[in-house]
């Protein structure tokens, strides 16, 4: 994550909530929300040297595997829960959502938009796209789920979360007009309705 | 890290007044054996009390003076340098109330009836043992400290120690524990238990007055022990279905044999209830292993670990090994669960380590590195006076 985009992220959060940040991979967004707006929580990660790196910062984490679900955690007791480029690595994905929207009483999630318009032309000339967002090539990836800023308005409303806030993020920079098109990270606020 | 061992020097603190145990019964004028490492700081915020495990004690870290393989059971853990830094850390190892190396236990006399307890030497619990380490800080002056640490067992304590001295503890670190023993490991204690007390020189307990030990009973206990503390991965690969020599090199490539040893394992397993029927008391053994089967802080809540945990304060570390079914990483997420439900400061690493239990004392650079991290925001705290 970049610095700009961590702040991007960061604005969503209001002053001194209760986070909960499923996959935080360092911990460097939750010590920014400790740091500068007062919040409090936990991380989750699996990776070691991430849960490591997250013990060294003074960031409460949580060394779980997300696919087994958030059942620790009790209905509503984070302010946010922060999904940020985590979602694509998981099997249950959507279970994961809906999880979110249990555990918190805001879901803030980010990932990567496969709709972003490189994306779209690498596809048309054939090939899966490999960028600076998506940098594995389509054998080795990751990234289980891809999908766009659309496909996460069609599963929000399945999934009956009402979504508050939403945008594109492109280089750091909020993207409002055309975000499907021109953002290389979707960005969605949401509550359960 | 220094290159000359941290030498240890056992110390003991005498206690003239009774201490009422939970069950109801006393001791008086009993001693606790205790080392210390490290310097305690002029303001006493720097002090890390050390809980051992079953068959541990309070030599921690360090050699004795002289002895050649005298390494305390931690000192991969304690030391100067280690992840347990005791150039800033002042680190207490205690050893527990009935224990058998050094402490007041069932070998020593009582002072009601002049006559060794034996087996009349009251039943302890882990809270009893965390009072009677209470009053030795009291001694040495430290009200609160900068943290608790045990494995295991040692790891109950820690968290005991929470519970009862909420506002005495900064920080928790409980590696490899539980909130209570399953009904598998209380099934497993008592196999240990029968096996000492139905050893014909266990006369009841007071085998010391027949100039006998029950080492038959203490053997199989810890044969027993010794299988669950391990991995079934790491046990097949330290001996797999190997046969001895001996065996192998017969014609028919078996002995034919149930009392002779025949594979490698039972060689080995042989050898640890030699070794420990020949240094560990059986009534302490019988006390130890009763003081983890009655663990149970949620049991005054209905069962109810978040309720018991409400009056806790401390900040928590929490390890548990993947391979590890004695104290298995579901029994530490129970934990985490009820800590969080009370918005507790906690971290919880599951290392996926392939050494079972026995992993809290094995160097695997994961664990030591999130412990030394750990610590070394403890010691930030400490010198900065600001909450990490």
């Amino acid at each position: 994550m970049t610095n700009s985009t961590l702040k991007a992220i960061a604005a969503l959060v209001p002053q001194g909530s209760r986070v909960l940040d499923l996959g935080c991979g360092d911990g460097a967004l939750l010590a920014h929300l400790q740091q500068h707006k007062g919040c409090t929580g936990y991380g989750v990660e699996l990776d070691d040297t991430n849960v490591h790196a997250c013990v060294q910062r003074g960031v409460n984490v949580l060394q779980l595997n997300l696919d087994l679900g958030l059942s620790v955690f009790a209905d509503q007791s984070f302010d946010v829960v922060l999904q940020i480029d985590t979602l694509q690595h998981l099997r249950n994905a959507e279970t994961m959502l809906r999880e979110t929207a249990r555990v918190g009483k805001t879901g803030i999630v980010a990932f990567p938009n496969f709709a972003h318009w490189p994306n779209r032309l690498s596809i048309l000339q054939g090939r899966m796209p490999v960028t600076k967002r998506l940098p594995y090539q389509w054998y080795d990836t990751p990234n289980i789920r891809v999908g766009t800023f659309k496909d996460f308005e069609v599963l929000a409303e399945k999934n009956g979360l009402q979504v508050t806030d939403a945008f594109g993020l492109q280089d750091g920079q909020r993207v409002d007009t055309w975000p499907n098109l021109l953002a290389g990270t979707a960005v969605f606020k949401f509550e359960r309705s | 890290m220094s290159s000359q061992p941290m030498i240890a020097t056992p110390q003991a603190m005498h206690f003239a007044d009774a201490l009422v145990l939970q069950s109801g019964a006393s001791v008086r004028d009993y001693t606790l054996a205790y080392e210390t490492y490290g310097t305690l700081n002029a303001d006493k915020s720097n002090a890390v009390l050390v809980c051992h495990a079953l068959n541990a004690s309070h030599h921690v870290a360090g050699v004795y003076e002289g002895q050649a393989n005298s390494e305390g059971w931690w000192d991969n853990m304690i030391g100067p340098g280690k992840p347990v830094d005791t150039n800033q850390f002042f680190v207490i190892g205690v050893n527990n109330l009935g224990s058998c190396f050094g402490s007041t236990g069932p070998m020593h006399t009582d002072p009601d009836t002049g006559k060794v307890y034996g087996a009349d030497f009251p039943v302890v619990t882990v809270e009893d043992w965390v009072n009677a380490q209470a009053l030795l800080l009291d001694r040495l002056g430290i009200h609160q400290l900068a943290a608790v640490l045990g494995g295991s067992l040692g790891g109950m304590q820690a968290l005991s120690w929470t519970l009862q001295h909420p506002e005495r503890v900064k920080h928790a670190v409980v590696v490899a524990s539980a909130p209570n023993l399953t009904a598998e490991n209380i099934a497993f204690n008592e196999v240990a238990r029968r096996a000492i007390v139905t050893d014909p020189d266990f006369h009841g307990g007071h085998f010391y007055a027949h100039g006998v030990v029950p080492k038959r009973g203490l053997r199989i206990a810890r044969m027993v022990g010794h299988i669950t503390y391990l991995s079934d991965d790491v046990m097949n690969e330290k001996f797999g279905r190997e046969l001895r020599e001996a065996v192998a090199h017969n014609a028919t490539g078996y002995k034919y044999s149930t009392q002779d040893i025949e594979f490698q394992i039972e060689s080995y397993l042989r050898y640890q209830g030699d070794k420990f029927s020949e240094y560990f008391d059986a009534n302490t053994y019988l006390l130890i292993t009763r003081a983890l089967d009655y663990f149970d802080p949620a049991r005054a809540f209905g069962g109810d670990l978040s309720a018991a945990f409400a009056r806790t304060q401390a900040k928590y570390l929490l390890v548990s090994f993947t391979t590890d079914w004695r104290f298995s990483p579901a029994r530490s997420r129970e934990m985490v669960q009820a800590l969080l439900d009370n918005q507790r400061d906690v971290s919880y690493a599951e290392i996926d380590a392939p050494h079972g239990h026995d992993a809290f004392l094995l160097d695997d650079a994961r664990y030591m590195n999130v412990v030394r991290s750990y610590f070394a925001r403890i010691g930030q705290e400490l010198s900065t006076g600001v909450a990490a």
